[in-house]
């Protein structure tokens, strides 16, 4: 037997020693700060809105006054009364994450696997990518809509090719949000996309072609799975804040009324009519979604330790 | 083994090269490379790094395009085929397992993609193969080196490809499994008779496995035949001194008869038979392989069919275990490297002690080129 030379000398269970456990006063002290910050300015305010989304009406008819109580039917009463808004945020959401993901992922592949041997084109590509945080977000968002404005050359362009109806618009449709939102939240997906794509190993595909794939399956069977937690990470950074978001989808920019989303509701019921209890319950059915859709999806793409 | 040997049936093919060029932005990777190997045999291609040998392999595997030239498998162009296309398996210097899938899903890759029946059990004979059954459901990063280099392996043969390459398969692992990887290596060669074509830079791995050895160097090949051949009679000074060790003696062909030419180097004359020169006229370099020479601390007397220099002064002893290795520098000559066998009774020799050097004329061999510095020296390669 030609092998039985080594046939056994297959121990090769690393065996990692143990890091020393000792739980040293140094750490805690090193904590500290962070957990401070954390008790003040994350549980105080999320305990507060938590408690204001169960209050009631005190009875006096005033504007903005509420009671301590255990109204959970609030929950139940959003649900019902903002359901239209609730499906759009989530909708919108998964639309603009899956456009996000379809667009960045070529782009990431190529700034990170075929540009390689181009440091400079790398570097000025991915400088590109970030480049619209150097403006402001709102400043961006509205001047898409001047671009798409109704009496803009674009929108005319579409109607004469009549791609639109002679009173069809832009501004103020899903469409236009969905675009906004996509837009926004383009480099948040490229990012983690890219710096998973940079660590490709290309010799795994050259593998996989050696041994008879074709690029379309090299691509499905090796570049995606190796690459899944960058999809992973770069959905997850799009869908949360899109879902929470309320600028592009608000009548200021480029939505309407028939696309508000949750975070407009929240915005409204705050700020113009002082509804707290219901701007809060909102927020906390938001917040409670976005978490359990999270987790779900982390489990079931095997990345728990995201979490 | 044997009931193994019969699932992996013979299915060799003979590589064609001809006139590949290949070309990369800034310089030329291969000249002009025409090569033929026949089917089932063991062919090394053996050179330093950046001599073309790697870029070779990848041409094979399709996975870079020669900028000329035809490449043809078992008689087929497949010049302009994609690698998926060809009936070609690499054994990567990097192994290039595929780290999220275990090592059964590995080997069972290339035989799920062409649609073969029963690709699991087929995988695991391979495996069996290579003696890595029972570790079929890690992962590759759970195996040593050694163990990954087996999977690689497998995961070519289990394809039954035409052409099997091997690019420095060995080089990442340590001496001694090297040496057992080598052995194994040629007796699953030998088993499933397949064609491979292996790349290296290890000369003493290519003259062990190889049938045929082609010794490239600078996208040129400078030399091709057994092992056997190559080192008793190299005929340019790379091939010299890439393949074995070598001392080099430079000088003006002052005799020439039908059956020998002897040189003239300092007053030495150095003869080397006619059929074992490349060159008979002018200057020209004569070799010996250090082994072949001796060493005597009296002055020998002449005689004919024997090749005489010295006397030269010993300026360093090297104990290697099987053998001694003596440095002589001899005035007018230069620095002649000895080996003498250490057979329990070594010449009681220490530095600085008188000695002649001979070595029989049938030993000598003559070179078509001339060492760089074209004075005459020793060459060694560590």
């Amino acid at each position: 037997m030609a092998f039985a030379a080594f046939g056994h000398g297959g121990g090769s269970g690393a065996a990692s020693t143990a890091a020393p456990t000792k739980k040293s006063k140094v750490a805690l002290f090193l904590l500290l700060p962070g957990l401070i910050y954390l008790g003040l300015f994350f549980l105080t305010p999320l305990i507060s809105l938590i408690v204001t989304s169960l209050e009631v009406p005190d009875g006096s008819g005033a504007m903005g006054s509420y009671a301590y109580g255990f109204a959970i039917e609030n929950y139940g009463k959003v649900v019902t009364e903002f359901w239209p808004q609730i499906s759009h945020s989530f909708g919108y959401a998964l639309i603009a994450t899956i456009a996000a993901l379809l667009i960045s992922y070529p782009l990431a592949y190529f700034i990170g696997v075929k540009a390689r041997r181009f440091p400079l084109i790398q570097g000025l590509m991915l400088t590109l990518v970030i480049a619209p945080f150097f403006i402001s977000f709102l400043l961006r968002t509205f001047a898409w809509k001047q671009i798409f404005s109704n009496d803009s050359a674009a929108v005319t362009f579409l109607q004469q090719i009549h791609i639109l109806g002679p009173h069809d618009y832009l501004v103020g449709t899903p469409f236009m949000v969905i675009f906004g939102l996509t837009y926004n939240f383009i480099p948040f997906m490229t990012l983690p996309l890219y710096s998973i794509l940079e660590r490709l190993d290309v010799r795994l595909l050259e593998a996989g072609a050696d041994l008879y794939a074709t690029p379309a399956t090299t691509f499905r069977k090796i570049t995606l799975p190796l690459t899944a937690p960058g999809i992973i990470s770069g959905t997850l950074l799009t869908f949360i804040p899109i879902a929470g978001d309320y600028v592009n989808a608000s009548g200021d920019f480029l939505g309407g009324t028939k696309t508000a989303m949750i975070g407009n509701v929240v915005e409204s019921r705050f700020l113009v009519l002082n509804d707290y209890p219901t701007a809060s319950a909102l927020s906390v059915l938001l917040m409670g979604v976005i978490l359990l859709l999270v987790a779900f999806y982390a489990k079931r793409s095997g990345t728990e330790d995201l979490l | 083994m044997a009931r193994l040997a019969q699932e992996f049936i013979a299915r060799g093919a003979d590589l064609e090269l001809v006139g590949i060029r290949k070309e990369f932005p800034g310089f030329t990777a291969i000249e002009n490379l025409d090569l033929h190997i026949p089917a089932g045999e063991f062919f090394a291609l053996l050179g330093p790094s950046g001599c073309g040998k790697t870029t070779t392999l990848r041409l094979v595997a399709g996975l870079d395009e020669p900028t000329k030239g035809k490449i043809l498998i078992g008689g087929k162009d497949v010049t302009s085929t994609k690698p998926h296309e060809r009936p070609v398996n690499t054994v990567f210097q990097s192994y290039a397992l595929f780290p999220h899938m275990s090592v059964l899903e590995n080997v069972a890759f290339g035989l799920k993609q062409r649609k073969i029946e029963d690709p699991m059990a087929k995988a695991i004979a391979a495996l069996e193969l290579v003696e890595l059954g029972h570790l079929a459901q890690r992962r590759p990063q759970q195996l040593s080196g050694g163990q990954q280099q087996r999977v690689a392996l497998a995961r070519a043969l289990v394809n039954r490809p035409s052409l099997l390459l091997l690019d420095e398969p060995l080089g990442a692992l340590d001496l001694k499994l090297r040496r057992q990887m080598q052995i194994e290596l040629k007796a699953i060669q030998m088993e499933v008779g397949l064609t491979f074509l292996h790349v290296t830079h290890d000369q003493e791995e290519a003259m062990d496995m190889a049938d045929t050895v082609a010794v490239m160097n600078k996208g040129r090949i400078e030399q091709m035949g057994s092992p056997e051949k190559l080192y008793d009679r190299p005929h340019t000074v790379f091939v010299s001194k890439f393949l074995g060790q070598s001392n080099l003696f430079v000088g003006e062909v002052v005799e020439s008869n039908p059956s020998s030419i002897s040189i003239n180097v300092s007053g030495n004359k150095i003869t080397v038979p006619t059929d074992r020169a490349e060159k008979h006229t002018g200057t020209i370099a004569v070799g010996v392989r250090p082994e072949k020479a001796n060493f005597h601390e009296t002055e020998p007397t002449a005689q004919s069919g024997v090749n005489l220099i010295g006397p030269g002064e010993i300026i360093d002893i090297r104990f290697t275990g099987v053998s001694n290795q003596y440095l002589i520098e001899i005035p007018g000559i230069g620095e002649v490297t000895v080996f003498a066998q250490n057979i329990g009774k070594s010449p009681v020799t220490e530095l600085g002690a008188k000695v002649w050097v001979s070595w029989k004329v049938e030993h000598s061999f003559g070179l078509n080129d001339l060492p760089a510095n074209s004075a005459t020296e020793s060459i060694s390669v560590i």
